[in-house]
């Protein structure tokens, strides 16, 4: 589940809030526009403070509680900035059914957090995902844009290592 | 034009692509500059091919080759060999298409043999990415038919003559849909839904990654029957190649004038946005879906009104799911009663399953109904791996149920499948052998609906939460007898009372293994056992004494300190320090620690 509240400072920069200026302007006009306002927003910013969720009900003349609805339905809409290294473990029926259970584990113990967390420096955060339909290669981790297949829990270290710094 | 003398596809599936067949495609395009082929051998990145455990895969034309497991770096030897000399590397073959001395082609080996390609058709045979190539397999040629020379009706007719079923779950005649959406309100939609979110089963996925054209003429169609023109494809955020390649089609598809203003000349007007879901998994439920569309969290509405009624943006809407589409156009072209020859009475043509799990042959297969759950995992799928027993398979992921091992004969169709207590659902088909817990499973899957319920109505809110704590009692070998029962009462009330389909299918997979498999449940709460040995809780670690030879290996890696015991002298486990780690079990080299 997302967390309720963003726990990190917000700093945008004037350059993202112009570029989020841009998308709610082209997409004012059409009909059910806040879904993908939000999928763009999350895209400049990393994540969906409360800040950029004020600009967006602003500007789409919607009610804040209602842009705050939407952001903490989806589990793609994050109120926290994800770590550098976003490693996520899936946790669909044919990576569950072959260990993935397992592999999950020792990756919270080895970074020392809970899925939904990041590392106190900001390098690593775990999440779970559901199928990602590599089913064939389960179970099945991903670091960030990287796909590691047929993974056991005695893998995890050696695959974490080649991210730290 | 160039005389193109060899055509290598590569899969450029999310499976393959998982396995790096983008950096053998770049290899293979390095490779044929080097040796100056690049003008004579023509390199397409295809689609699933379907055989997803084997990846990636690479079939090379005209011969028919089929080379499974390529890496990277086998790249040069094929082009050398192969293409160059025209000798096929046997290694890299896949292993079933090799017999005795003669090469098999794809469709002769056994994973292809029994599945008749129609909604797949064009999947991992042409570039998804190329218009042409779509057109040049009579794509758009329905579209251009039912413009030009049929009336709306006669369009509803020929899908309703097929027999052609909702392919999304529930089964819905897909004519009949369109028809009550025929009245004459002056906006409608068309709605896709691609928002797969099965665990397990990535059908349509394949679909929109190696044929996204034929959703997009399918749309059309259903748009110039129903008197719409503006559609909505839904697709999940998860499927970022399909995204990109449903974008390319869209964009060439209006360019070449099959979208947009007067398509064919016909004075008909269509065209398509694409909208992303967002990971909840309750709006691939079609007025969620709808909700979502609209721009809100995405909760169900009651129905009536239907969507054909009333549904997005409060107007009349058909919403059918990717692969339910892509039968559309082959039915325009080869008529109705040609679908209507395949398959069974009630269910008629074929269907995709994603066939994963404790299975060999994992992937994506495309079968008549009635074909029986036997053909599909022993024939088609290879059977289980490690010569372990066929336990169970599980069909209509978090909705659906278990058939057992004792049913492996049952045709699979709409109401066979619904018969033996689970459904047809989108496609996922989960092969489970005898180290599966069906407890566990249904734990598993409780877990699932637990954390996508929408939280909107009461039932299935707090209801799939109350039932899962009850599954945990069991697990962890606090329940009773009595915990069965209420479980089960539980499990009717949330199905009379839940608003949608999420609640109303979630307790089938607890009913469907408490019917099969009541003697696992009865021997997690009566025995305190775990006959799969899956349920940690229930586990206990023993030392055979005969076998230990008091190496001292497993007290020395046990994190508890449970285990005592003199050198060269047989070890022993204080059950109570104990934590069922297993860890002790994969350091011992003599086989003297049993779980059970």
């Amino acid at each position: 589940m997302a967390k309720k509240k963003t726990v990190v400072p917000f700093q945008g920069t004037a350059e993202q809030e112009e570029k989020l200026k841009a998308v709610i302007a082209s997409h004012r006009d059409i009909p059910g526009a806040l879904m993908p306002v939000l999928q763009q927003a999350q895209d400049i910013y990393g994540y969906l403070p409360i800040e950029v969720q004020q600009m967006i009900a602003e500007g789409l003349n919607l009610p804040l509680a209602e842009v705050y609805g939407v952001c903490t339905f989806y589990s793609q809409f994050t109120l926290n900035p994800k770590g550098k290294n976003e490693v996520s473990v899936c946790l669909g029926t044919a990576c569950y059914v072959k260990g993935a259970g397992a592999v999950l584990d020792k990756v919270c113990e080895t970074l020392g957090i809970e899925p939904g967390g990041v590392t106190a420096d900001g390098e690593f955060s775990v999440s779970t995902t559901r199928c990602i339909g590599a089913c064939g290669l389960a179970p099945v981790m991903t670091i960030n844009d990287e796909v590691y297949g047929q993974v056991t829990k005695d893998d995890v270290t050696a695959i974490l290592g080649k991210y730290l710094k | 034009m160039d005389r193109i003398r060899m055509h290598i596809l590569v899969c450029g599936g999310t499976g393959c692509s998982s396995s790096h067949s983008e950096d053998i495609l770049e290899n293979l395009k390095k490779e044929l500059a080097y040796h100056d082929l690049d003008q004579e051998v023509k390199v397409v990145r295809t689609g699933c091919f379907g055989l997803c455990e084997m990846g990636p895969i690479m079939i090379i034309y005209p011969e028919g080759v089929f080379y499974s497991k390529v890496k990277p770096e086998d790249v040069k030897e094929i082009v050398e060999e192969h293409v160059l000399k025209g000798r096929i590397v046997k290694r890299l073959l896949h292993k079933e298409a090799i017999d005795e001395e003669t090469i098999k082609s794809l469709n002769q080996t056994r994973f292809y043999e029994k599945q008749q390609r129609v909604a797949l058709r064009n999947c991992g045979v042409i570039n998804p990415e190329d218009i042409r190539e779509y057109i040049a397999v009579d794509g758009y040629e329905a579209l251009g038919r039912v413009l030009t020379q049929m009336t709306p009706q006669e369009v509803v007719d020929i899908v309703k003559a097929s027999g052609l079923r909702g392919r999304g779950g529930a089964g819905f005649p897909t004519g009949t849909k369109w028809q009550f959406a025929m009245g004459d309100a002056p906006v409608k939609y068309v709605c896709c839904n691609a928002d797969e979110g099965d665990p397990g089963a990535f059908m349509d996925r394949s679909v929109l990654e190696g044929d996204p054209h034929v959703v997009l003429e399918a749309m059309t169609i259903a748009g110039y029957a129903i008197g719409s023109h503006q559609g909505y494809i839904y697709v999940r955020a998860e499927y970022p190649i399909a995204i990109h390649r449903l974008q390319i089609a869209i964009n060439q598809s209006r360019e070449m004038g099959f979208l947009g203003k007067d398509i064919f000349g016909s004075g008909f007007d269509f065209d398509i946005e694409l909208r992303l879901g967002s990971g909840a998994f309750v709006c691939g439920e079609e007025t969620a879906l709808m909700t979502s569309i609209e721009g809100h969290r995405g909760e169900p509405r009651p129905r009536p009104p239907f969507p054909a009624v009333k549904g997005l943006f409060a107007v009349p809407t058909i919403l059918n799911n990717v692969e339910t589409y892509a039968n559309i156009p082959q039915i325009i072209l080869k008529g109705a009663d040609w679908f209507a020859s395949m398959g069974t009475e009630k269910s008629k043509g074929t269907k995709v399953f994603c066939l994963v799990g404790k299975i060999n042959n994992t992937g994506l297969v495309e079968i008549p109904m009635g074909t029986t759950l036997r053909e599909v995992v022993e024939d088609i799928g290879g059977g289980v791996p490690n010569g372990k027993k066929f336990k169970a398979a599980q069909t209509g992921g978090p909705s659906g149920g278990c058939i057992p091992a004792s049913l492996i004969d049952t045709p699979i169709d709409y109401e066979n499948l619904a018969a033996v207590g689970t459904m047809m659902g989108s496609g996922g088909l989960i092969v489970m052998d005898e180290d599966t817990c069906m407890v566990d499973i249904a734990k598993f899957f409780l877990e699932f609906t637990v954390d996508e319920s929408c939280g909107k109505c009461t039932a299935c809110r707090i209801g799939t939460k109350r039932l899962l704590e009850m599954l945990e009692k069991i697990t962890s070998g606090q329940g009773t007898l009595e915990t069965l029962d209420e479980m089960e009462q539980l499990a009717y009330d949330i199905k009379a009372n839940s608003l949608c389909a999420l609640g109303q299918t979630a307790p089938n997979p607890v009913l469907s293994t408490m019917r099969y498999f009541r003697d696992e449940y009865i021997a997690h709460v009566v025995d305190k056992k775990c006959p799969a040995g899956v349920c940690k809780e229930l586990l206990s670690y023993q030392i055979l004494p005969d076998k230990c030879r008091g190496c001292t290996a497993c007290s020395h890696v046990c994190p508890a300190a449970a285990i005592s015991g003199n050198l060269r002298e047989p070890h022993v486990i204080d059950k109570e320090k104990c934590l069922k780690c297993g860890a002790c079990l994969e350091k011992c080299k003599f086989g003297a620690i049993i779980k059970g």
